[in-house]
Order: structure tokens, then sequence, then C-alpha cells
């Protein structure tokens, strides 16, 4: 799976868990200072991440998880 | 110890939640679980389908009558009657934990109190239609004998909650109902985490518990909450069983 690809299924996941635009969720953006996910959101984000892709992240792992591209190299990393 | 057994059990949100080492458990020994949430329930339903089997999800907010008064029907949709019931609900507004305990309001205080010790009431009296003598009621509990670090009016309303157990103990066993608490050591759960200050009891707990602690396995308190359920504590009410790895027991 391209890091695109990740990206395009994480957007999908945002706006159903978090109602953000998909068009918003570029790899810069924070996911709480930019794109309002709150704690509990993110939880879920994660939740439908792992399922989504097939991965595993772990509980510790997700405070490192700032933007959206941090999630897309830990999803392409975990994926492999 | 569980087989056939119909247990409803309230608090799951992760795979970290203590309702869901309890429901994980009781479905590997035999039992039928049923769930309810609140809040995020799509967040409650994906995490509902990592169970080993499924467990229908009924939506539940504790300080909502119309919800409370509903709930026994909605749970006779999937069972007959129910053989335990698992209280793992708790709450209080960011002012009332984390050392805000000389400042925080008293709406902040009675939220915490509604949602955390009067729920317990609550959830008892709507699923109560359901019990049949021998039923189990069991309530997660933090040790309240104490004042601890950040733990501010959620330790008063686990104060309220214990005595709410011996009160509903009193009431309830005359139709052979059991109420009991658990009172668990420190697990990294949502909710703990959410405490500021939350590592104090980290540290402190690892340390001093006789058989040592684990802040992440949640399957002690699971084993506990179930035996409670069970029929073998059958002459066992308005009890709070420690499971802490015997941190209450000792001094420094």
């Amino acid at each position: 799976m391209t890091r695109d690809e990740i990206r395009e299924g994480l957007a999908e996941i945002l706006e159903e868990v978090a109602g953000v635009n998909p068009d918003d969720a570029a790899e810069d953006k924070s996911f709480t200072d930019d794109l309002d996910v709150d704690s509990l959101s993110m939880v879920e984000v994660v939740v439908a991440a792992e399922e989504r892709f097939d991965v595993k992240i772990p509980d510790d792992e997700v405070q490192n998880l700032k933007t959206v591209g941090d999630a897309v190299s830990f999803i392409e990393k975990a994926g492999k | 110890m569980l087989e056939g057994k119909r247990l409803l059990v309230t608090g799951l949100i992760t795979e970290q939640s203590l309702a869901f080492g309890v429901a994980k458990l009781a479905q590997e020994h035999g039992a039928q679980v049923i769930l309810t949430g609140f809040g995020r329930m799509s967040l409650v339903e994906r995490i509902a389908k990592r169970l080993p089997a499924p467990a229908p999800v009924l939506e539940l907010d504790v300080t909502n009558a119309e919800q409370l008064d509903s709930l026994a029907d909605r749970v006779k949709e999937h069972a007959d009657g129910l053989d335990g019931v698992l209280h793992s609900i708790a709450y209080a507004p960011p002012s009332a934990l984390g050392g805000g305990f000389l400042t925080a309001p008293w709406e902040d205080v009675a939220t915490a109190l509604h949602v955390s010790a009067f729920s317990f009431k609550s959830l008892a009296m709507a699923t109560l239609p359901l019990l049949s003598k021998g039923a189990g009621i069991v309530g997660m509990d933090f040790d309240a004998s104490q004042a601890w670090p950040v733990y501010d009016w959620m330790g008063v309303s686990k104060a309220t909650l214990e005595s709410t157990c011996r009160y509903l103990a009193r009431d309830l066993g005359p139709k052979g109902i059991r109420v009991n608490l658990v009172a668990a050591g420190p697990v990294r759960t949502l909710a703990a985490k959410s405490i500021p200050g939350f590592e104090a009891f980290e540290e402190a707990w690892t340390g001093r518990a006789p058989l040592g602690w684990s802040l992440t396995d949640s399957e002690p308190v699971a084993k506990a909450c179930l035996a409670l359920l069970s029929d073998w504590f059958p002459a066992t009410t308005g009890e709070i069983v420690h499971v802490d790895g015997g941190f209450h027991a000792v001094g420094v």
C-alpha cells in the first residue's frame, strides 16, 4: 500500500469518526492542533485504523503520532 | 464456573477497560455477555467485536431516567433474565480531579457522585426485574479508606460507592441478591490515564504491594469480579474485596 493510499484511508476514518473534512487531512496536519480531534476520537481513529490496515498500534505508540504523516509512516512500517 | 450465566457488563470503551477483561474472561468461561455503552457508541461497538464471541451492545447513560427505565426490556430482547451485573462506571469533571479538591464547584462534584456512586443504585434498580435469588451485582471500587494524591472528589465518590454497596446489600439481601465491590489496584485504562498525576499511584503500588502489581494486566481484577458474580460466594454481600496485590494491608 502506498503512502497516498494509507493517507486517503486515514482521511476517510477521520471524516467518519471525527467529522474532519478529507481535504484537510494532509500529512503535515496535527490531529489535535489542526484537525481538532479530541482524545476519545483519537482512540477510535486508532481502533478503526487497526481494523482497516490490519496492523496493531500499541497504546504507548499513540502519543507519538502527532500528525497525519506520523500515523501514515507508522502504518506503512507496521504493515510490512 | 460461569456456564450458562447471563451477565450484563457496563463500562467497556477500549481493550484496556476493566469491563473488557471481565467480558472476555466471562465468555471464555461459558457466560453469555450483554454489554452497555455510553457516549461514543461506535467505539464501544468496534471494541465489542474484539471479544471472543458476539455480544449485543445497549446504550446506557446512567444519569438518563428513560434509558434506565427501558433497560430491562431492552435486555429481555437478548436474555430472559440476568445472573450477574457488573457496574464499571465512573466520571468526574476535570475540576474535581488532579488537585482541584478545594476549588471544585458543587455542580461538578454532584456530577461525579451521580455518575460514579448513585448510578450503582440506579443500575441495580433498573436490572432488578431481571434478577432472581442468587444473582450478584459487582461494582469497581478504588479503596476509599484514605485520602490519595490527585484523586480528590473521585475518592469521595468511591467512598460513597462503598456506602451505597452496603445499603444495597441491606435492601436487596431479602431477595437473595448479593452486592459487592472489587477494590482494584491501578490499571492503565482510558479512565486512569485521564487522571492528571496518575503516575504517583503507579510507582507506589508496584513498589509496595507484597504480591507485586501489574499496571497493564486486568485479568486478576476480572477473575475476582467473575468469582463474586458466580455461585462460589453465596453468602457474601456488602463486601469489598481488595484486588491490589495486598497494597492496602501494609504500611510503608
